[in-house]
C-alpha cells in the first residue's frame, strides 16, 4: 500500500459531498419526507387514520379546533394511514425539510412547508459561522443517532457550515437530544444540560426526543423532553434524514431561506386486500 | 425438553415443566451436548411461584428445545458452571426475584424503575462497582454520557498505568420497557416498537416478529416477499459491516479508509431506501410479508448498484487491511480465545472471528435462507483483526446473496392477509441478524394475545465478551475494542 494507491481509489470516489444547500438534492423515489392533508376528503365521522395509526399521531382533532390534524412529532412516517384512509386525504411528498420552531407548529392540517425561522440576531451573530454541538442520546434506538453521526461525514460534511459534534459539553453551544428520555438517562440528561454555558440551543430530534415516539406511555421513559429543557428546534422523523437535520440547522442559524415546492410521492394506494391485510392483526 | 424449530410454534400444554433440580439438569445436559442457551426468562406463576422459561439453540441439529420449571424462591445457578448464562439469570433474578444460587455476581442488569420509586436517576453513584486496591492502581469512569454520538453506557477501568486488569461494563441506562409494551399484544403500535427494538438492526428484529407471527397465524409469506426480506436483510448488514469498517479507520486515524467507507455505508441504505423509503427499512415488514415490491427494472438496477458499491468497498478495505499502520494496531489486539468465547456464548460475527462456526442462516434457516445458502465466514484469532477481516468477507458474500436475489424473485405476490394468532402456544423466532443471533419468543394466553414476548438482542450474548477482549490491554486500546464488537445498548436494554 502506498500514497498512490490511496490517491487512485480517492480520485476513483470523486468528490462525494452532496450539493445541497446550493444544487439539486437526490432522494430516494420513495423516500417519505413531510405528510399532507387533504381534509376535505374526509367523510363525516371517519377514523379510519386514527385506527391504523401506530402512535395516534393523526386524526380528527378535538371539540373546538376543527378539522384532521397530523402531529408530525408523534409521526413515525410508516405509512399506516396512508393505507388505511379510503379517501386518499393524505400522501406523503419527498420534502425532507422539516424544522419547526415550536411544538405546534409540527401539526399538519394541510400541505404546507415547514421551514423554520432564524434565530434572533445575536445569537446568529454567535452561532452563525461556529455551532458547536454535544449529542446526548436518552433512550434512542440508534437509527437518529445513526443519521446524526452521518451528518459529519464527508457525504453530508456539516463541517464546511462550521457545524461540529463536541465530545464535551463544556465545550458546546448547544444540546442535540435523541431518545424518548428514559428514567434512567434522566439525571445524566439534565446534568450535561447544564455544563454547557449559555447561551445555549437546544435541538430535539425524532419522535421519541418530541413524544416518546412509540415508547409514549411506558413507565420506564418520561414521553419525550416535555418540560425538562427550552427546546429552540424540532426535528420530527424516525429517525430525519441527515439533510433534514442539515436543513433545520441551517435555517435557524439563517443560513439557509425560502425554498422551492415539495414534490408528491405516489405511495401504494390503499385496496381492499392491502387494508384486510394490514388491519388482521390490529385488534385494539 | 421440547423439541421444535425455527419460526415455529408448539403448544404450551406439552412443554415438559420440571422441579428446580431437574430444570437445571436438564438444561446442563443440553449445554454439555453442545446447545447453547438462547432465551431465559421467568414470569409468576400461582401461588407465589414463578415458571421459568428456557430455550436451548442445537447447531448441530438445526434445532432448538424447550422446557419450563416452577419454582420457589431460587434455583441452582446455570452461570455458576456455564458463564453464557449469566446475563439472563441477572435479568430473571431483577425482574422476578428469583435467585440463582450460587451465581457469581449477580449484579443489576437494566435497573428498571420501581414502582412509586425515582427510577434509577443515581445509578453509577449508588452502585457498588468492582474495585481493585493497590499501590498504583487506578481507575477510569466513563459514561454514561461518551464523547462521540453514540448510546449511553458506564465503563469502569481498573488499571495499572496504562494496562487495564478489569474492565466493568454496567449498562442500563437505555431501558425503555420494550417487553412491557410488547405484552397484551399485537396492537397496532407493536411492530414499531419491534422496528425500534435496535434501530440498526430494524429489519432483523421487524423479521423475527412477522415470522414469529405468521408461525402462530398458520400463516406463510409469499416467496416473493422472503426473498425481499433476505434482501433486506442482507443489505442492513452490509450498511452496517461496512460502517463498522470505516469507523475502526477512523479508531486508529487512518483517514482514507474512514472517509470512502462512511460513505459507501450510504450506499445499502440509500438501497434500502429505494425499496421501502427508509434508510433504515421502517415500514418495509409487515405480519404476512412486505409492504413494498420491487419492479423488476428497478430490481436490476439495484442489484448493479450493490455490485459497484461494494467493488468501491472492497478497494477502500483493501488500503485499510494493507497499511502497517493500521496492522500494527489491529494484529493480536483484543483477543478473545475461542474457549472463552464458547463459554461466554458470544454469536455473530464476534464469535466467528474466533472461528465458532455459528450462523443461524445456516445452522437454523428459515424464510429465503432455506433455499439460498450463504456460507458461514470464519477467521481464527479472535482479534481486532479477525473481527474487522469478518466483516469484510461477509460484506462480499451479503453483496453477491442480494445482487442474485434481486435477479430472480420469484413471481406472485408479497403479502397475504393472516388470521388470528392460536390461543396457548409458544412461538420462536431466530433470525442471524449483523450483530449475531436475534430470538424472540412469544407466549401466547388463552385469547391469543402475547402473554409475554421476550426478546435477546445479540449485545446482550456479547457485551462480556468485549469487557474480557479488554483484560491486559492498553487502556488506550478501547475504543477500538469496542466499535470491533459495535453491540447495541438499547437492544440490551430494551
Amino acid at each position: 500500500m502506498s500514497l498512490l494507491d490511496i490517491l487512485r481509489v480517492r480520485a476513483r470516489e470523486g468528490r462525494q459531498t452532496v450539493a445541497y444547500p446550493d444544487g439539486p438534492v437526490k432522494l430516494p423515489e420513495r423516500f417519505r419526507g413531510r405528510p399532507t392533508l387533504d381534509a376535505s376528503r374526509c367523510p363525516d365521522g371517519c377514523e379510519r387514520c386514527a385506527e391504523a395509526c401506530p402512535t395516534d399521531a393523526v386524526g380528527p382533532l378535538g371539540a373546538g379546533a376543527g378539522g384532521v390534524g397530523l402531529d408530525l412529532g408523534r409521526c413515525l412516517f410508516c405509512a399506516d394511514c396512508v393505507e388505511a384512509c379510503p379517501e386518499g386525504a393524505i400522501a406523503f411528498t419527498r420534502d425532507f425539510r422539516l424544522a419547526a420552531r415550536t411544538r405546534g407548529a409540527l401539526v399538519v392540517q394541510r400541505d404546507e412547508a415547514l421551514l423554520a425561522e432564524a434565530l434572533g440576531q445575536k445569537l446568529r451573530e454567535l452561532f452563525g459561522r461556529s455551532l458547536k454541538l454535544r449529542e446526548v442520546c436518552a433512550g434512542g434506538c440508534n437509527g437518529c443517532e445513526a443519521e446524526l453521526n452521518a451528518c459529519g461525514n464527508i457525504q453530508f460534511d456539516m463541517g464546511r457550515f462550521g457545524i461540529q459534534w463536541v465530545a464535551s459539553p463544556r465545550h458546546a453551544d448547544g444540546l442535540v437530544l435523541t431518545g424518548p428520555v428514559t428514567e434512567n438517562m434522566r439525571d445524566a440528561l439534565l446534568r450535561t444540560y447544564e455544563a454547557i454555558p449559555a447561551p445555549k440551543l437546544v435541538i430535539a430530534v425524532g419522535a421519541c426526543a418530541i413524544s416518546g415516539g412509540p415508547f409514549r406511555g411506558s413507565p420506564a421513559v418520561r414521553d419525550g423532553v416535555g418540560d425538562l429543557l427550552p427546546v429552540d428546534l424540532w426535528l420530527p422523523g424516525c429517525p430525519p434524514h441527515p439533510l433534514t437535520f442539515l436543513d433545520g440547522v441551517l435555517r435557524l442559524l439563517g443560513r439557509v431561506q425560502g425554498g422551492r415546492e415539495a414534490e408528491i410521492v405516489r405511495l401504494p394506494q390503499a385496496t381492499s386486500e392491502s387494508r384486510a391485510a394490514a388491519g388482521a392483526l390490529k385488534g385494539r | 425438553m421440547l423439541e421444535l424449530t425455527n419460526a415455529t410454534a408448539v403448544s404450551r400444554r406439552e412443554i415438559p415443566a420440571l422441579a428446580a433440580d431437574a430444570f437445571r439438569s436438564a438444561l446442563g445436559d443440553a449445554l454439555r451436548g453442545g446447545a447453547r442457551l438462547g432465551a431465559l426468562f421467568g414470569r409468576e406463576g400461582a401461588a407465589g411461584e414463578a415458571i421459568l422459561t428456557a430455550v436451548v439453540n442445537d447447531d448441530g441439529v438445526g434445532a432448538s428445545r424447550v422446557v419450563e420449571a416452577r419454582v420457589r424462591g431460587g434455583y441452582p445457578s446455570l452461570t455458576s458452571e456455564w458463564p453464557e448464562a449469566q446475563a439472563f439469570e441477572r435479568e430473571l433474578f431483577e425482574e422476578t426475584g428469583v435467585v440463582p444460587e450460587g451465581h457469581p455476581w449477580l449484579k443489576p442488569l437494566r435497573f428498571p424503575p420501581r414502582p412509586g420509586g425515582e427510577g434509577a436517576a443515581s445509578i453509577p453513584g449508588a452502585y457498588p462497582y468492582f474495585a481493585v486496591e493497590g499501590e498504583e492502581v487506578h481507575e477510569v469512569a466513563v459514561g454514561p454520557v461518551h464523547a462521540g454520538v453514540i448510546e449511553p453506557g458506564h465503563f469502569r477501568f481498573q488499571c495499572h498505568g496504562e494496562r487495564v486488569l478489569h474492565l466493568e461494563i454496567q449498562l442500563g441506562w437505555q431501558h425503555r420497557g420494550v417487553e412491557e409494551l410488547l405484552r397484551g399484544g399485537p396492537t397496532k403500535r407493536t411492530l414499531s416498537i419491534v422496528e425500534t427494538i435496535a434501530g440498526d438492526t430494524t429489519i432483523g428484529h421487524a423479521i423475527a416478529h412477522c415470522e414469529l407471527l405468521e408461525a402462530l397465524s398458520g400463516g406463510v409469506a409469499p416467496p416473493r416477499a422472503q426473498a425481499l426480506r433476505g434482501v433486506a436483510l442482507e443489505l442492513e448488514r452490509l450498511a452496517n459491516h461496512v460502517g463498522d469498517l470505516g469507523a475502526l479507520a477512523g479508531d486508529v486515524g487512518f483517514l482514507p479508509s474512514a472517509s470512502f467507507l462512511g460513505r459507501l455505508r450510504a450506499e445499502f441504505l440509500n438501497a434500502t431506501a429505494e425499496i421501502c423509503g427508509s434508510r433504515f427499512g421502517r415500514g418495509l415488514l409487515v405480519p404476512g410479508g412486505v409492504r413494498f415490491d420491487v419492479g423488476s427494472e428497478a430490481a436490476a438496477a439495484l442489484a448493479v448498484r450493490v455490485e459497484k458499491a461494494v467493488r468501491s468497498v472492497q478497494a477502500a478495505a483493501d488500503l485499510f487491511f494493507d497499511a502497517p499502520s493500521v496492522r500494527g494496531r489491529t494484529d493480536g489486539v483484543g483477543v478473545v480465545a475461542p474457549a472463552l468465547a464458547a463459554s461466554l456464548g458470544l454469536v455473530g460475527p464476534a464469535a466467528r472471528a474466533c472461528g465458532l462456526a455459528r450462523d443461524v442462516r445456516r445452522d437454523h434457516p428459515s424464510g429465503i435462507y432455506r433455499f439460498a445458502y450463504l456460507p458461514a465466514v470464519l477467521a481464527q484469532h479472535g482479534d481486532v483483526f479477525s473481527r474487522a477481516w469478518i466483516r469484510l468477507l461477509e460484506a462480499e458474500r451479503s453483496a453477491a446473496f442480494v445482487a442474485q436475489q434481486l435477479r430472480s424473485l420469484p413471481g406472485g405476490p408479497v403479502r397475504v392477509a393472516l388470521g388470528s394468532l392460536a390461543p396457548d402456544r409458544l412461538a420462536l423466532s431466530l433470525v442471524e441478524g449483523w450483530r449475531g443471533e436475534i430470538c424472540h419468543v412469544a407466549l401466547t394466553g388463552a385469547d391469543g394475545r402475547f402473554e409475554r414476548y421476550d426478546v435477546t438482542d445479540p449485545s446482550v450474548h456479547n457485551w462480556l465478551g468485549l469487557a474480557m477482549a479488554l483484560r491486559g490491554e492498553q487502556i488506550s486500546d478501547f475504543p477500538l475494542c469496542n466499535k470491533s464488537f459495535n453491540l447495541s445498548y438499547a437492544g440490551h436494554d430494551l
